[in-house]
């Protein structure tokens, strides 16, 4: 059924007794061309992407809990693609592109709202590091530009921009096509539209093992039974190594918990998402009223999906540095995820040179969510062809072989 | 809804009158009372509009779970929004008013859009605003104003926080029957007992049977007196336990002047504190929470939770009506009937789903008691007027109602639907709670080592079995503790209520509330189904099921109840969604506690700050350290008037004085690392570049460290003090984060090697003296070193005594020009400085910052780590090869990975010097560099750039795509704000290339 206000209209009159599976459960079947390996919204993308774009394949997601359950339901929903690297910046600019007509595209409300994101600047490396990142943001065809103090204090009133305080804003690098979207409704919107283009989504389905044998992939043992697929593409978010053992591939990951924490919901008052790295907080308020607000990194790895207090105590403590008037505010709650980090904080896409027929996709650190149709269409193309797309071959994974690293810490303001 | 006339036990205190004002208008009250029972006793029915269909909201509950009455209280610094009425103690002048209301709590627009409710599904949003795409920002700008409770408060905050540690034996969480039972028993074994407790008086559930029961009070009298006497007990009272992590960390809010009237409160004392607890064990005695029954519009004001009526009735002699109608599918209901006979002498009518109960007495009394009967359906304009009542019957697996219906007045309707454990701390560490069929209820699974559960939160339901499971639940832990106090207990026998299975009736489903806060209905979790969100987690976030500020603390079990029967499944099969903290709300200054303004990050001074700050610096932050950035001389005017020098006026007076006569700096701030031990020489081998087998005693080197990826990570200059004995230095930086790297590497990787590092950067102090009559300077200043330039050359360091201060006096230049650093014990620091400034007076010594610092060193080419370059760098790539031996024994990290195919490309990014062709052009640092003028494909960037005063001209430091090989070559710099500057690509040494200067004034 296609989604419109006529639709609704008639429903509404109907008491919505009609509406349809959004995505129908299936039994999966023995074999399949494509197996995808993680239903979040990466995994749901390159399934879409791969039965749009390869339409005689048939493919399967398999989740081994509830789509969309993974980091995709579980960040703060920051898009924005004003990285500093080439590599990185065009990959990221081509997902942004994505997203602004993936409601359309998909027929589903992502509330993807361009309402722009400010990244805040506090000394003079860091202004330094923005003069940098938008000059070749500029370059790179990726919206950009340099806001003076003077400047943000008009656009974001509540905003500290005194001298007084422990790190005082310098200034900002800003991206107005940059902002937010629900990050459920991709998930869902995703396996809407590619379960309507035939690919089977399999919730529950978890995978335990891989047929790895004479160099190459042949299907994978799952809760639900060995299925057959000559082509294997995992999107496990936090678990990639875990999957990887199953091939006895070792992958250049680190497992860390992040964590996030969100207001009450309260009358508008932030209408920009506002990123600082050297104070360790980002914040948005979502439609809803909630002010989402991310943390840190937790320095130890892990899989428990919570993390350490201090850091919670310390991202609130560089809100009220930012946004004095948030000091009274309360927090609802805060919950953890699992984010695979690479040594040079972008994210592996790319084909195992040592399994053919088995491709990764996986390591996106922080910054997944904002990545979420470009990274499935460029994965998709890569399984689809068999061969890395041009946006995702920097991020091959014999980069770490050749030595070949795109090192994002320079432009998430890591100091060196 | 009126005020009874005093009752015993009751909690207020009549002799107190609080005036407060709601919704403008003026109210009193009595001490003790909350400020939703002021509103009750007021007869105030509608304190709220709901969320999305702007319903009329009535209170709900008694305590945190309550999700209507959310309201805005006090304004200005003291505003505290989405407040829940429930949970504040009325002080005097209190000021609050409706969280909720578009515009306004008497006429919400969203109400009058009510034939348009029925499009407003679940998720409608997804199916729609979708076309064109373009568009959504406009409809999200109104959806936006629609959403939200209160404002966020307009001021910064009035009040302060703080954070306190305890350390305990035992960690009591509430303070109702069960707690203070095991807490009692804990103590009387001398452990260590922290008490917490969310109300302003301990008791909990238990004060509502003091009433009915005199051994109750007694029993609560002497063991609360018995605590309060004990040196091992503290008590935290209105203090809430808001999340459990590992290991026992209990996080603890405690509000100390909530209460108190705005006048009253102490600014010297926090607002709120937040305790982390650390217990070796966990004694979890929560209670529950009442579930209502479900009916359509059970969301009308005057319809609330049986035990909530109860304790408006016992604890504040509040009525919330005159005609009564209870209903329930337990025994629990039968309490509350007792109670209103006795106290108000009010006949409820009393409706119970199940038959059976033995309600002779209540009969005899002369009350209605309907048994085999529910409400399907609540109706009124402001309030509860009536309800439609049917017979219902269960075949052992569902409910069914009759069709025929009963309509009964009523001006009050108090259900109960079964409790609500609260499990949520227990959940906070990833337990899954587990589901009692014979409690109707999720109990904890207290499956983590060091933590148990007691009272009601066990599914106990009279207060004597709580005292008992609190005593037991005490021995258990004490066993685990190694103590002991007699007589031990036994488990108690879990008295049931005989809570009914859940029932949700059919009839009119679009009108029955499961989550009050967020609007979603029985309808709702229905479509959702349809739509195959079928998971709980797909039901919760399609619909918005508990996302409220309570957390669906009341909602979400029937919710989980409900989707079970439409999915066919049993509720434990359903589960439930994850429970994370915080258990009820924070105050995100509370989380942050002193760590604001200043204090927000430990501000570093080095030991000469004050000399600085006299002399007028401007301060740069570099790390957590403040550095003069530059000395700005005052500049007079006429008429008296002064100004002080802009930064560049003041660097090209600083530089030029450095290249022409002396300067000095304070140097105090780069990291330092004292490594000791027989393995040193082979240690610095392994983390530097270069070669350090053969550094004698009293000689300095440069060295380059690199990560595993060979790029540069820091430099600094290490000095050899003995064959065991070295003093390293870091960038300033990076002090922390390479002296993590060193200690990783020594205790992962080379376990074997002796040497020991300490950090000393506080330890010393460090004045650079700088500039061709640096020697003359400092000459003055000690005369045990041979100061000549042959005796003591460059990168050799001495021992000697400056200005009577035993100093180690280092021989190293970072702009090129004869330097002594000179390092004196920290507390010295500031003397030294002084002596050395008038030492100089005679050659004008003048002070700098890192700002002049940066121009010497870049006019001499070095690389700033973190500036010049960014992780992506390595020694050969910053043009520092001679740094690099690869001959060493042992591979110094990072070596391998410089043969990688990538690394020994020849077009990498390299080093070099710019000189833009407009010599007073300075470049912004940052700017991308481009082949030619159309170009937009970058070859690199501008790290450092500066107007050099010693050259008249402007200079860059960048890197460029085999830029050590294109020398003369020109290319364009873009800058952001949209020009294109044409620049030669030079050597990046641009002064003194000969090294002439080194030695200074012969």
């Amino acid at each position: 059924m296609k989604y419109s206000w006529l639709a609704l209209l008639k429903e509404g009159l109907k008491g919505h007794q009609d509406w349809t599976p959004t995505w129908p459960d299936v039994t999966p079947q023995t074999a399949y061309d494509v197996i995808i390996v993680g239903g979040g919204g990466h995994g749901l993308a390159t399934a879409y992407y791969l039965a749009r774009d390869f339409p005689t394949k048939k493919i399967a997601v398999l989740e081994k809990g509830w789509i969309g359950g993974g980091n995709t339901g579980r960040n703060t929903t920051i898009v924005r693609s004003n990285y500093l690297w080439d590599e990185a910046a065009l990959l990221y600019e081509h997902a942004l592109k994505l997203w602004e007509g993936l409601t359309e595209e998909l027929d589903f409300n992502v509330m993807f709202s361009q309402r722009g994101v400010y990244n805040l600047g506090h000394t003079l490396q860091d202004m330094r590091d923005i003069e940098r990142r938008v000059s070749a943001n500029l370059l790179n065809g990726v919206d950009a530009e340099v806001v003076s103090v003077a400047e943000l204090k008009e656009r974001i009133p509540i905003l500290e921009t005194g001298k007084q305080v422990r790190y005082p804003v310098m200034g900002a690098s800003f991206q107005a096509r940059g902002g937010v979207a629900r990050h459920d409704a991709v998930a869902w919107g995703f396996a809407r539209a590619a379960s309507r283009l035939g690919v089977d989504i399999v919730q529950n389905c978890e995978v335990i093992g891989m047929d790895v044998s004479g160099g190459r992939i042949h299907g994978v043992e799952t809760t639900r039974g060995f299925i057959k697929a000559d082509q294997v593409g995992c999107v496990p978010a936090g678990h990639a190594s875990v999957l990887a053992k199953m091939a006895n591939v070792r992958l250049p990951l680190e497992s860390h918990p992040l964590q996030a924490f969100v207001s009450e919901p309260m009358k508008p008052v932030l209408h920009t998402v506002v990123m600082s790295n050297a104070v360790h907080g980002y914040v948005s308020q979502s439609d809803k009223g909630d002010l989402v607000i991310g943390a840190g990194i937790d320095s130890y790895t892990g899989y428990a999906q919570r993390g350490s207090p201090h850091l919670i105590d310390h991202c609130a403590a560089a809100m009220i540095e930012l946004f004095p008037i948030f000091s009274r505010t309360r927090l609802n709650r805060q919950w953890g995820g699992i984010v695979d980090t690479c040594p040079d904080a972008c994210p592996i896409i790319s084909p195992i040179p040592e399994v053919k027929g088995l491709y990764f996709n996986c390591g996106w650190g922080t910054g997944g969510f904002k990545a979420t149709p470009g990274s499935g269409h460029v994965f998709a193309q890569t399984i689809g062809h068999d061969t890395p797309h041009p946006l995702a071959a920097p991020f091959h994974i014999q980069r770490f072989t050749t030595g070949a690293l795109i090192d994002e810490h320079g432009a998430a303001g890591v100091a060196h | 809804m009126k005020r009874l006339a005093p009752q015993a036990h009751e909690r207020i205190d009549r002799s107190k009158t609080y005036q407060f004002t709601w919704q403008g208008e003026s109210y009193y009250a009595y001490a003790g009372d909350t400020l939703a029972s002021a509103l009750l006793a007021n007869g105030i029915d509608v304190v709220g509009r709901s969320f999305k269909y702007g319903r009329k909201r009535g209170i709900l509950a008694a305590g945190v779970e309550e999700p209507n009455a959310l309201v805005t209280l006090e304004s200005g610094g003291y505003e505290v929004p989405n407040a829940r009425a429930t949970e504040i103690e009325l002080y005097d002048q209190l000021n609050a008013k409706a969280a909720s209301g578009i515009p306004s709590l008497r006429f919400d627009l969203r109400a009058a859009l009510k034939p348009f409710h029925k499009f407003m599904v679940a998720g409608f949003y997804y199916k729609t605003f979708k076309w064109p795409q373009k568009l959504w920002p406009h409809y999200e700008h109104y959806l936006r104003q629609l959403a939200g409770f209160s404002e966020v408060p307009q001021q910064a905050d009035a009040e302060h926080y703080d954070h306190q540690y305890q350390f305990v034996d035992v960690a009591v969480v509430g303070g109702g029957a069960a707690g203070l039972s095991a807490a009692l028993t804990a103590a009387q074994s001398g452990a260590s007992v922290l008490v917490i407790d969310e109300r302003a008086e301990l008791g909990g559930e238990l004060s509502s049977e003091f009433a009915s029961s005199a051994e109750a009070q007694q029993w609560f009298s002497s063991t609360k007196q018995a605590l309060e006497q004990m040196p091992n007990v503290r008590i935290l009272k209105r203090s809430t336990a808001f999340a459990l992590h590992d290991f026992n960390l209990l996080l603890v809010i405690e509000r100390r002047q909530d209460h108190v009237s705005l006048k009253q409160r102490n600014e010297k004392q926090s607002r709120q504190r937040q305790h982390r607890v650390r217990a070796k064990q966990v004694i979890l005695a929560t209670g529950s929470h009442e579930r209502p029954l479900l009916f359509a519009n059970n969301d009308l004001p005057g319809v609330l939770m049986a035990s909530a009526m109860r304790r408006y009735l016992n604890e504040f002699a509040v009525l919330c009506g005159d005609k009564p109608v209870l209903a329930g599918n337990n025994d629990s209901i039968y309490a509350l009937a007792e109670d209103l006979v006795k106290r108000a002498g009010v006949k409820p009518v009393v409706l119970d789903m199940r038959v059976g109960y033995d309600a002779s007495r209540l009969i005899a009394a002369g009350i209605d008691v309907r048994q085999g009967y529910t409400i399907l359906k609540a109706s009124g304009s402001n309030r509860v007027e009536q309800v439609s009542i049917a017979k219902v019957y269960y075949d052992g697996k569902l409910w069914s109602a009759s069709a025929a219906t009963e309509t009964l007045d009523c001006d009050v309707v108090a259900t109960s639907g079964g409790f609500n454990p609260l499990v949520h701390l227990d959940c906070h560490t990833g337990s899954k709670p587990l589901f009692s069929n014979a409690l109707q209820a999720f109990l904890p699974a207290c499956d983590k080592p060091a933590r148990i559960s007691a009272g009601s939160v066990n599914g106990h339901s009279d207060w004597q079995a709580c005292v008992q499971d609190g005593a037991y639940a005490a021995h258990q832990i004490l066993g685990r503790l190694e103590k002991s106090v007699a007589p031990t207990t036994v488990k108690p026998e879990l008295k049931l209520l005989n809570v009914a299975p859940f029932f949700c009736p059919t009839h009119q489903r679009n009108k029955i509330f499961i989550d009050m806060q967020n609007d979603v209905k029985a309808s709702d979790i229905e479509l959702a189904i349809r739509e195959n969100y079928r998971s709980i987690e797909h039901i919760k976030r399609y619909t918005a099921m508990g996302f409220g500020t309570d957390q669906g603390k009341i909602g979400n079990v029937l919710g989980i109840a409900l989707a079970a029967q439409l999915l066919n499944r049993s509720i434990p099969e359903v589960g439930t969604t994850t429970f994370r903290p915080m258990y009820t709300p924070v105050t995100m200054g509370a989380l942050a506690g002193e760590e604001v303004g200043l204090l927000f990050d430990p501000q570093r001074f080095t030991p000469i700050h004050a000399s600085h700050v006299a002399r007028g610096a401007e301060f740069e932050v570099v790390g957590q350290w403040m550095r003069p950035w530059y000395f700005p001389k005052a500049i007079e005017h006429l008429y008296d008037a002064q100004s002080a020098e802009d930064l560049h006026t003041a660097v090209q007076r600083e530089c030029l004085a450095v290249r022409n006569s002396v300067g000095v700096m304070d140097a105090s701030t780069l990291g330092k690392i004292d490594i000791q031990g027989p393995d040193v020489r082979e240690f610095l081998a392994r983390v530097y570049t270069n070669a350090w087998a053969k550094l004698a005693p009293g000689k300095c080197r440069y060295g380059v460290m690199c990560d595993e990826n060979g790029m540069i990570i820091d430099d600094g200059v290490t000095a050899c003090l003995s064959d065991t004995h070295f003093v390293m230095t870091t960038t300033t930086g990076g002090a922390a984060r390479i002296y993590n790297h060193l200690e990783t590497w020594l205790q992962t990787e080379w376990p074997a090697l002796k040497v020991y590092l300490t950090s000393v950067t506080d330890h010393w102090s460090t004045t650079a003296i700088v500039g061709p009559k640096a020697r003359r300077v400092i000459e003055k200043l000690c005369s045990d070193i041979d100061f000549n330039a042959k005796a003591f050359p460059f990168m050799d360091w001495r021992e000697g005594t400056v200005a009577g201060v035993p100093a180690r006096v280092m021989r190293i230049s970072f702009s090129g020009e004869l330097s002594y650093e000179i390092n004196v014990p920290a507390n010295y620091g500031r003397y030294i400085w002084e002596q050395v400034m008038e030492a100089g007076k005679e050659f004008d010594i003048t002070p700098y910052g890192t700002e002049t610092m940066h121009v010497l060193r870049a006019e001499k080419g070095y690389i700033i780590v973190g500036q010049d370059t960014d992780g992506s760098l390595s020694p050969y790539d910053a043009n520092m090869g001679w740094a690099v031996s690869l001959t060493k024994p042992y591979p110094f990290l990072g070596q391998r990975a410089l043969t990688r195919s990538d690394t020994v490309r020849t077009d990498r990014k390299q080093l070099v010097g710019l000189l833009p062709h407009d010599a007073q052009k300075v470049l912004p640092e940052g700017t991308q560099l481009v082949n030619a003028i159309e170009d937009k494909a970058m070859i690199g960037h501008v790290t450092s750039s500066y107007l050099s005063p010693i050259l008249g001209r402007s200079i860059a430091m960048a890197v460029v795509k085999a830029g050590l090989s294109r020398m003369g070559n020109t290319i364009y710099a873009k800058t952001v704000g949209g020009e294109t500057i044409p620049v030669t690509i030079a050597d990046s040494v641009f002064y003194d290339t000969a090294k002439e200067k080194l030695d200074g004034e012969v």
